[in-house]
């Protein structure tokens, strides 16, 4: 049987590979949730079409990247999942459930008439929901996981911390963020000088939140704090906080220039891009923090050389394809019906 | 609490069977429907004639419910082998994670991004570009199928694997492992199913449209269409089916006992048209049998030998009535969807197709007979599979979570209220979409209200 285990380092890559697609999927996914979270409080209902109208032809590709997520980690680090699917039992379903209420709201909620208003409630709560039980899963999943032999072994509600609530906070204002920039980009008139407005506050929410989280997570386990603030790390590692301080004071900048339609949405991204950057920098080198290696969670080497040749050859495919998608409904969602 | 004293293994079995009969009726109705559509999209354009465009228009809006249905239960279903079977996950990963791997891969991204350009990109790209989307939907509904029932199949007849010494599967050979014993038979006879649910659904609609004498040139064609699948595509499912059995009973012989209710293997065996398994006794009572059939139906000899359930420890026997049931419901309905192409065909040569009274009213009540046929096969082979997840290697029990058994019976309730909720709302938007039909989208070409104007007139009106 063929395999490149001694010719590549397949855990790294494949840890490489699952992360570019959670981070990916928290970047595409991340604006149309946040669309959702921010649906409710648009000036009107014309607004609200047109918000959806903006995500409409996207969201089922953006979500794929969490069944690629989650399915990768089954295939890649079976171990892993087997320990984090258990552990995270709570906010997963939970998670799953309000997916399922904000995604088939895009479909019932063009059909409906009388019962529009209930589907509208769905994709805002779905919406919030998701966000929020993303970012208890990040929390938990951070600040460690009991484990004994090949098994989660510690509580149903084990998750559930201050730090993880924080996580979750974090997660929505982000995804605010990520939401209110889309939309400056994709619409005009109204519904933009609102998302304008929206994507400000929203930004001071991101940065506290943001500035929580990054403070805490030194102080969570002995090694973390090791890693980042001895000497000389805190010397290098400081170099991420003070980029990340850049992009927000040019996040800021652009939301209150309004010849700037892009560019709110491009530098929400490199925000979140930081952020991850921050995350694997804690995380390195565990698959289950603090109790399981990449290396000690990876799947055989065949099944991971056969799924590497795949990933090799679909992952540009599928780059290229979802480039043409976008590039297909590109300009704003405006009056003119798109379709 | 009551709930305390459940199995979690048995909860967390109902739990995967019931989002998964719940996940696979949507795909099953969109693998059919994603080829049609691409059908009759290429026969509008090599034809011209508007009709086929508007059925395009028409179907695709309930493509689309049902296509969100599908995504959003099949995200349950990636992270269900983690939180309900993560034994399993962990012990088989090596195996069967690439072949869902590829499955996200190869169809799941393909089918998400080109349903955006099929369902939104009319007057965004070409005719020709469109015709493509759909085209490309359709096989990704194929590709998706081809990886899951493999994966699904190995978990019937695995092999291709060694166990470690560490208890964990490792491949030897993916060509066995695709490629499976039964997962060729299991593919065509999912893919056939998937065709004639879809293609009952389309003839039942298109009856309805006929019985009240609504646009009568669409349903024409879709009762045309789905008769074609009646005549052809439902006799060679009898065949399909039927070497499908003759391979279960070479690799899972327990399976085809139960399916047959036969307790003792031996030859001359009846086949029970009606029967009780009962587990206890270890008989197959009330019997109405056809004497020696089931030897002869398995081995085409009257003497054939079959085997019997006794063959194996009761512990290793699946739950015999629910095989043996399901199994009889399923067969019934194929015989009803063949009986459907007689009469089509006896009408069509007395010229009364699309006149005939009581056919219409038998097509429509023949509309969900797809779907039900297909999940009682479903519930042969898995619950026939039992006690293993992968058959013969790793037993149910021991592949359950390390999570208590209130959260999974909590968890159950969720997706129970929650899924019921939904299909109650599909189903009526569904509804809702035939009975206005095919015409709405004369009124200014607009994608289901779905634009700006739709809604402002709409709101006008109120």
């Amino acid at each position: 049987m063929f395999t490149f285990e001694n010719i590549l380092d397949l855990p790294l890559i494949w840890g490489g590979l699952i992360a570019t697609a959670v981070l990916l999927y928290v970047l595409l996914d991340g604006f149309d949730l946040g669309v959702g979270i921010l649906f409710p409080f648009a000036p009107s209902d014309k607004c609200r079409d047109r918000m959806m109208n903006s995500v409409a032809p996207f969201w089922d590709g953006n979500e794929t990247w969490l069944v690629l997520g989650g399915g990768g980690l089954f295939a890649a680090f079976p171990l892993a999942y087997a320990i984090v699917m258990p552990a995270m039992y709570i906010p997963v379903i939970a998670m799953l459930l309000c997916l399922i209420f904000r995604g088939v709201a895009f479909e019932f909620r063009f059909k409906a008439e009388t019962s529009r208003y209930i589907w509208d409630h769905a994709f805002h709560f779905g919406s919030l929901g998701a966000a929020f039980c993303q970012g208890l899963i990040l929390g938990g999943i951070v600040q460690g996981i009991e484990v004994q032999g090949r098994s989660f072994a510690g509580g149903a509600f084990d998750w559930l911390t201050g730090f993880s609530v924080m996580c979750g906070l974090g997660v929505v204002a982000g995804y605010i963020l990520l939401g209110a920039t889309w939309l400056i980009w994709k619409t005009e008139d109204v519904t933009q000088d609102w998302a304008r407005k929206a994507a400000q506050y929203i930004l001071i929410f991101v940065a506290f939140f943001m500035g929580i989280v990054s403070l805490w997570v030194p102080f969570l386990d002995n090694d973390l704090h090791m890693r980042w603030l001895s000497q000389p790390n805190i010397y290098y590692l400081s170099a991420l906080p003070a980029l990340t301080t850049l992009v927000f004071v040019l996040t800021w900048r652009s939301l209150r220039n309004p010849v700037k339609e892009a560019q709110p949405f491009v530098y929400s991204l490199g925000l979140f891009l930081l952020g991850y950057i921050g995350l694997a920098i804690s995380l390195w080198p565990w698959i289950v923090p603090y109790q399981v290696t990449l290396w000690d969670g990876a799947a055989a080497g065949t099944s991971l050389s056969l799924m590497l040749i795949g990933a090799a050859i679909m992952l540009p495919i599928i780059l290229g394809y979802t480039a043409f998608c976008y590039y297909t409904f590109r300009g704003k969602s405006s009056h003119e019906h798109i379709y | 609490m009551f709930i305390t004293d459940l199995d979690p293994v048995l909860l967390a079995r109902i739990q995967f069977a019931f989002t998964v009969s719940f996940h696979i009726v949507f795909p099953a109705f969109t693998i059919g429907l994603a080829s049609w559509l691409a059908v009759v999209e290429g026969l509008w354009l090599k034809t011209g004639n508007n009709t086929y465009k508007d059925i395009y228009k028409f179907w695709v809006k309930i493509f689309a419910v049902c296509f969100g249905m599908g995504v959003v239960s099949g995200v349950v279903m990636s992270y269900q082998f983690g939180t309900n079977w993560s034994v399993f996950s962990d012990q088989a990963g090596n195996v069967i994670g690439p072949l869902l791997a590829y499955e996200v891969l190869t169809a799941f991204f393909l089918e998400a991004s080109f349903l955006g350009i099929m369902l939104f990109g009319w007057g965004r790209v070409s005719k020709g570009m469109h015709f493509a989307s759909t085209i490309i939907v359709a096989i990704g509904t194929l590709f998706s199928a081809f990886w899951i029932l493999s994966a699904n199949s190995w978990m019937q007849t695995p092999q291709g694997f060694e166990i470690g010494a560490d208890g964990l599967l490792y491949p030897t050979n993916w060509i066995e492992i695709i490629f499976n014993p039964s997962f060729p038979y299991r593919f065509f006879h999912m893919v056939t199913a998937a065709y004639l649910t879809t293609a009952f659904v389309v003839g039942g609609v298109g009856s309805w449209y006929l019985w009240r004498g609504e646009y009568m040139r669409h349903a024409r064609i879709m009762v045309g269409m789905a008769m074609i699948m009646a005549v052809f595509v439902a006799p060679a499912q009898l065949l399909i089916g039927h070497a499908h059995g003759e391979n279960t009973l070479h690799y899972q012989p327990v399976k085809v006992a139960a399916m047959e209710g036969n307790w003792e293997r031996g030859g001359n065996k009846p086949l029970y048209l009606f029967g009780w398994p009962n587990m206890e006794t270890e008989t197959t009572d009330y019997g109405i049998t056809i004497p020696d059939g089931a030897s002869w139906v398995l081995t085409g000899k009257a003497d054939g030998e079959i085997p019997g359930l006794k063959d194996v420890p009761p512990e290793d026997r699946p739950p015999v009535a629910i095989v043996f049931w399901s199994f009889r419901i399923m067969v019934g309905l194929g015989m009803a969807m063949i009986l459907t192409g007689v009469f089509a065909i006896v009408l069509y040569a007395t010229k009364r197709l699309y006149d005939s009274r009581p056919f219409q009213l038998w097509c429509m009540a023949m509309t969900p007979s797809g779907f039900i046929a297909l999940l009682a096969g479903w519930f042969v082979t898995e619950v026939g599979r039992q006690p293993y997840t992968a058959y013969g290697v790793i037993r149910t029990s021991e592949s359950v979570s390390p999570v208590l058994g209130e959260h999974v019976a909590l968890s159950l309730l969720a997706f129970i209220v929650v899924y019921t909720a939904l299909f109650g709302a599909a189903t009526y938007y569904i509804i809702k979409l035939i009975r206005k039909g095919p015409a709405i989208i004369d009124e200014g070409e607009t994608y289901y209200g779905h634009s700006m104007e739709a809604s402002a007139t709409k709101k006008g009106n109120e």
